[in-house]
C-alpha cells in the first residue's frame, strides 16, 4: 500500500477513533473532581496500618504486591530477551572493544567529561542507593533507583571506555543482580506464606512511621526490586554496547569483518 | 481546563499511532509505540488527580487530608520502568532485523527469510 | 497551579507531535529525552512525584541512550 493511501486509511479510522475515545473519557468525572473508594480509603488507612509515609509504596509493594511481582517478572522476560538477542550469534564472533583497538574509530573522551564522570560516578550511586533504601518514606523506591543506579554504572563508560564498565560490572555479575532480585522477591512472598498462610503477608513488625526500618516487609522488597531493575537495566545496556563495541559478523565480508582478518 | 487532560491523552494516542502508521523507520516506530504508551500514564494521573489536593506522602500531613490518589499513581511508576525494557526488546529486535536484511524500512521487508 | 499545568499540558501534546515527526532518528533521540523531561514535570504538576522521578530517569536518559546504542551498531554495520 502506498503511503498517500496508508494515510488516507488511518485518518478515517483515526478520526472515527478519536470520536469514540473522546465520548468515552468524557463519561467520566471532570479532571480535578476524583471521587474513587480505593484512593479516598487508602489515604485514610494505609498509614495507620502499614506505617509507609509514602503510600504509592505502600500500595505498590503491599497492597498490590502480587501484581507488582508480575510486572517485576514481565521486566525479567524482557531484560532476557534482549540479552538472548544481543549475544553473539552463530556468524559472529567477539573481537576487542572498538574503543581499545589502536586504531579506534570512536575519538577520544575529552578529559573534562572524564572528570566530570567520575566525580560524578559516587554521588549518583549514593543517590541511588539513597532513593532505593528510602522508598516506603519518600517518593522514590527499587524502580527508580533501581534505574539511577544503573546510569551511574553506565556513567563509567562515558568517562572511560568499555573495559572499564566491564571492570567494574565484572563475570556475570549484572546477570546476578537480577536474578537474585527476582528471586528475593519470591523469597519474601513465600516468607510471608510461611509465617502466615498469605504470600506476600506482611508479618514483620511495623516499626515507628518515619524510620528506615519502619513498614515492615516494604524496605526489603524495595532493595530487591532495586537489585533487580538496577541489573537488569546494567544488563541491557551493556548487551547493546556490546553488541556496537564487541560483536563482530565473521564471513559477510563486509568492512569489519575483513578488517580484522587483515589484522590476523 | 477540566477536559483537557484527557484531550492530550487522546491526542498522545492518536498522534504516536499516525506515527507507527506512516514510519519508514523502525526505531522510530518504537519511539512512536511509547509515545502511545505515555497516553495511558497521563489519562490515568489526571483520573487520580484532586483539585487542590496534595501527593500522597504523609510526611507533614496528616491521614484523611486531600490527597490524590495512589492507585494509579503506583500503576503507572511500575509501567513506565517496564515499559522501558519492553522498548528495550523491540529496540534489540530493530538492531537484528537490520543484521539480516541491512535496512531499517518496514516496508523493504517484503519477505521474511529464515 | 491551574495554569501551570495547561501550560504543561500543551508542551506535552506539542512536543509529543514533535517527537512523532521528526523522521531522523539520531534527531529523535534527542527529543524522546527532552519529551521525557516534560512529561516528568507533567506528572509533578499532577502530584506525582514517584512517577515524575521514574519517568524522568527513564525517559530522559534510560530510552534515549538505548535509541542511541541501537542506532551506532546500525551504522556501524552499514558502514
Amino acid at each position: 500500500m502506498s503511503l498517500a493511501s496508508r494515510r488516507t486509511v488511518f485518518l478515517v479510522a483515526a478520526v472515527g477513533f478519536a470520536a469514540l475515545f473522546l465520548w468515552g473519557l468524557a463519561g467520566l468525572p471532570d479532571f480535578g473532581a476524583y471521587d474513587g473508594v480505593y484512593g479516598e480509603t487508602l489515604n485514610r488507612v494505609a498509614l495507620r496500618q502499614r506505617h509507609a509515609t509514602n503510600l504509592v509504596a505502600a500500595v505498590t509493594f503491599d497492597y498490590r504486591g502480587f501484581d507488582t511481582m508480575g510486572e517485576e517478572y514481565i521486566l525479567f522476560a524482557a531484560v532476557v530477551g534482549v540479552a538472548i538477542l544481543m549475544r553473539a550469534q552463530r556468524d559472529e564472533e567477539e573481537d576487542a572493544p572498538d574503543d581499545d583497538a589502536r586504531d579506534r574509530l570512536t575519538p577520544r573522551t575529552s578529559d573534562a567529561v572524564r572528570v566530570l564522570g567520575l566525580g560524578v560516578f559516587g554521588p549518583i550511586v549514593l543517590f541511588g542507593i539513597y532513593v532505593v533504601a528510602h522508598g516506603h518514606l519518600t517518593p522514590g523506591g527499587g524502580f527508580q533507583g533501581g534505574v539511577v543506579l544503573a546510569t551511574g554504572v553506565v556513567l563509567v563508560y562515558l568517562a572511560g571506555r568499555y573495559s572499564a564498565l566491564r571492570g567494574i560490572t565484572p563475570g556475570a555479575s549484572a546477570e546476578f543482580a537480577e536474578a537474585a532480585g527476582a528471586a528475593g522477591y519470591v523469597g519474601v512472598g513465600l516468607l510471608g506464606l510461611l509465617a502466615s498462610g498469605t504470600f506476600l503477608f506482611n508479618w514483620l513488625p511495623f516499626g515507628t512511621t518515619g524510620l528506615l526500618t519502619s513498614a515492615g516487609m516494604i524496605p526489603f522488597i524495595n532493595l530487591f526490586v532495586g537489585l533487580e531493575v538496577a541489573g537488569g537495566f546494567v544488563l541491557i545496556l551493556t548487551e547493546f554496547l556490546e553488541q556496537t563495541l564487541v560483536v563482530r559478523e565473521v564471513d559477510s565480508g563486509g568492512p569489519e569483518g575483513k578488517r580484522e582478518r587483515d589484522r590476523s | 481546563m477540566s477536559f483537557a487532560p484527557f484531550a492530550v491523552a487522546a491526542w498522545l494516542f492518536v498522534i504516536g499511532l499516525y506515527g507507527i502508521v506512516t514510519s519508514r523507520h523502525l526505531i522510530h516506530l518504537v519511539i512512536c509505540l511509547s509515545v502511545v504508551q505515555s497516553s495511558t500514564y497521563v489519562l490515568l494521573l489526571a483520573i487520580g488527580y484532586r483539585t487542590g489536593a496534595a501527593a500522597p506522602i504523609f510526611v507533614d500531613t496528616k491521614p484523611g487530608a486531600p490527597a490524590v490518589d495512589p492507585v494509579v499513581q503506583a500503576l503507572t511508576l511500575t509501567d513506565v520502568v517496564v515499559g522501558a525494557t519492553v522498548s528495550a526488546l523491540l529496540l534489540a529486535l530493530a538492531v537484528q532485523v537490520h543484521k539480516a536484511s541491512g535496512t531499517f524500512d518496514p516496508d523493504e521487508l517484503d519477505t521474511l527469510r529464515g | 497551579m491551574e495554569i501551570l499545568q495547561g501550560m504543561t499540558l500543551l508542551f506535552v501534546a506539542v512536543s509529543a507531535t514533535g517527537v512523532v515527526l521528526t523522521r531522523e532518528p539520531l534527531a529523535q533521540a534527542i527529543m524522546v529525552s527532552f519529551y521525557g523531561i516534560i512529561l516528568g514535570i507533567l506528572f509533578f504538576v499532577f502530584q506525582a512525584p514517584d512517577v515524575a522521578l521514574s519517568q524522568i530517569v527513564v525517559g530522559a536518559v534510560a530510552l534515549p541512550l538505548m535509541i542511541l546504542l541501537a542506532l551506532a551498531k546500525a551504522r556501524g554495520h552499514a558502514e
